[in-house]
């Protein structure tokens, strides 16, 4: 049998993983497509949470989500262009250019 | 059908969106106007932008006698958020102000610019006014994303693209906390709604030690913490306020950073009250840590510009002293103080503007050697600015600091409000040495390249008056402030 905790866990162990990608990948699209996993661990645990409970705000705070995820990739990916035409490189590395 | 209609409906009332509604209008406009205007003519669009704040500032106001709620209790345009509003207000105008001729210098006269302020001030609005968790949310991401674009608006310099990019990587990484924290909170209480939320944990106090209350509150501080800019979140803070535009920086320092406070605030003390042991211990720590790391480090900068953001993060530890205090004289204080920050930051930056070449060379200590002789009126400008952002008596950072410190003496945090004053201590180290370079140097040069723009001037002119009608007269707005409270 199935339980809300399994959903929770494996939403939280994803969450882990986007985290821990974030943390030490240095490629800076493959750090966004680890915020989106995180992003879509939190989705998993609004929908399970959302049937377990039986009311409907997970499910519709899902959706905002997903809109603001789909928004961020266009942003973030045209900064990282406009980064890659000026540096030729998406290495987290080489936005060394600020530093204290 | 009709029926439905009416469920539909039955709630939503567009008074309680006004303000962002009419900011929106006037941003989607301005869109469409861009394209009808010869290109880098930015001063017609900019002066709509203002207008838009102007209208704007008329329906915020308006929430302040007469209370709107909303969309199923999602928004509440009531005086705790119209007060907010005109701070985002005074930061976008201010900001705009001292913008067009910036963007002419620096050979970026691009029109997306005001839309964008425009855009991201809704957003701010929407956290302020946010009542659920999924407004504050979503202002929040308009507010950020608006910014990210802002951020990494010089496309040809390197500076702007490195800042736009790790503000958008690490800003979308603490969205990621946020969310998470909201979602866990959501499952403990069954609901979004900040007030609902805080009456769950208030009938089953059981649920407060659950360890998914526990780690959805520390989830959703980190987000917030992150936005303010507190210690440890406050690594990205100097760099992109470096390699940002400066107006954008200074707009970044003032209003985003108030609306995140003022969400944080509505979440902690309607939503999170029971965890108030837990928060309050918690924010103890980290802002002393913020005042402390921001202000030691702000002395070994030669770069005025990081020099304030260092500075701006020490700032945003005083305010979270006021969250600390969570007492009314504390919070009407964190309102007042982002209002007092408004002016002496957004009045420094707008001299930096104005004293800067193309490309921004002259932002070090050095390139201020005898400004304040050879130019008088920047000089003495700038130098109000600094004494205000010390906390001298008769400015406005004087009162603000001062009812922050006497919340958190009236809580009991005598330690923290000594510590804050240490501090404020040691920043008067950094802030007098721009002075000294400004009228105890020689001067390397005449300074020719500075001329005196209307629209910065203007900007300049409101944050004096601001900051001294705030430091002399403080008891006007610090009532409404108190007013404002929804506790």
């Amino acid at each position: 049998m199935i339980t809300v905790n399994h959903y929770l866990v494996v939403s939280a162990i994803l969450f882990s993983l986007g985290t821990f990608g974030v943390l030490t990948r240095r490629n800076a699209i493959v750090i966004f497509m680890c915020i989106e996993l995180m992003l879509n661990a939190v989705n998993l645990t609004f929908i399970a949470l959302s049937n377990h409970l039986g009311n409907m705000d997970g499910q519709v705070f899902v959706f905002f989500v997903m809109t603001v995820a789909a928004a961020e990739a266009a942003v973030g990916l045209a900064l990282m262009i406009s980064f890659f035409r000026n540096r030729e490189s998406i290495e987290v590395d080489d936005i060394s250019l600020l530093k204290w | 059908m009709d029926n439905l209609m009416q469920i539909a409906m039955q709630n939503v009332n567009y008074g309680s969106i006004m303000p962002s509604l009419v900011l929106c209008i006037f941003g989607m406009a301005l869109l469409l106007i861009n394209v009808f205007l010869p290109r880098g003519k930015t001063t017609p669009a900019s002066w709509i932008a203002l207008i838009g704040l102007v209208v704007t500032a008329v329906f915020a106001a308006r929430g302040w006698g007469d209370p709107q709620f909303g969309f199923a209790g999602h928004v509440a345009l009531d005086k705790f958020a119209s007060f907010s509003n005109i701070i985002f207000l005074f930061s976008a105008g201010l900001t705009i102000l001292m913008s067009d001729e910036y963007l002419q210098r620096e050979g970026y006269p691009i029109g997306e610019y005001y839309p964008l302020i425009l855009f991201a001030t809704a957003g701010a609005m929407w956290m302020a006014s946010g009542t659920d968790m999924m407004t504050i949310f979503l202002g929040l991401e308009v507010l950020s994303i608006s910014l990210y674009i802002l951020a990494g608006m010089f496309r040809g310099q390197l500076r702007s693209n490195e800042a736009g990019l790790k503000y958008f990587l690490l800003g979308a990484f603490s969205t990621g906390f946020l969310v998470y924290g909201i979602a866990l909170i959501y499952g403990v209480s069954g609901t979004t709604n900040v007030a609902d939320i805080g009456m769950y944990l208030k009938s089953h106090p059981a649920m407060l030690g659950n360890p998914m209350t526990i780690a959805g509150m520390l989830l959703i501080s980190v987000g917030f913490l992150f936005k303010i800019g507190a210690a440890p979140f406050h690594m990205w803070a100097p760099d992109v306020y470096q390699g940002a535009p400066t107006p954008i920086t200074a707009f970044m320092s003032a209003g985003p950073k108030a609306a995140a406070l003022v969400a944080f605030v509505r979440i902690l003390i309607l939503g999170l009250d029971g965890l108030q042991g837990d928060w309050t211990s918690l924010l103890w720590v980290l802002a002393v840590l913020t005042m402390t790391v921001g202000n030691i480090i702000a002395i070994n900068q030669t770069n005025i510009k990081r020099m304030l953001a260092y500075s701006s993060i020490s700032h945003a530890g005083y305010a979270l002293v006021g969250l600390v205090a969570a007492n009314q004289i504390g919070v009407s204080g964190i309102l007042f103080y982002m209002l007092a920050y408004t002016f002496m930051n957004l009045g420094a930056f707008a001299v930096l503007v104005l004293a800067g070449k193309k490309g921004e060379e002259n932002l070090t200590l050095e390139g201020f050697a005898g400004f304040g002789f050879k130019r008088p009126f920047l000089g003495v400008a700038m130098s109000i600015f600094l004494i205000s952002l010390m906390g001298i008596p008769t400015t406005a950072g004087f009162a603000g600091k001062f009812y922050i410190f006497a919340g958190a003496i009236k809580a009991g945090y005598i330690w923290l409000a000594v510590l804050g004053v240490l501090n404020s201590a040691v920043s008067l180290y950094y802030y007098l040495r721009v002075m000294v370079y400004m009228y105890f140097k020689e001067p390397a040069e005449d300074y020719g390249w500075v001329t005196l723009h209307a629209g910065a001037v203007i900007s300049i002119i409101i944050s004096v008056v601001g900051v001294f009608y705030l430091g002399l007269i403080p008891g006007k707005v610090m009532e409404m402030a108190r007013m404002a409270l929804f506790f």
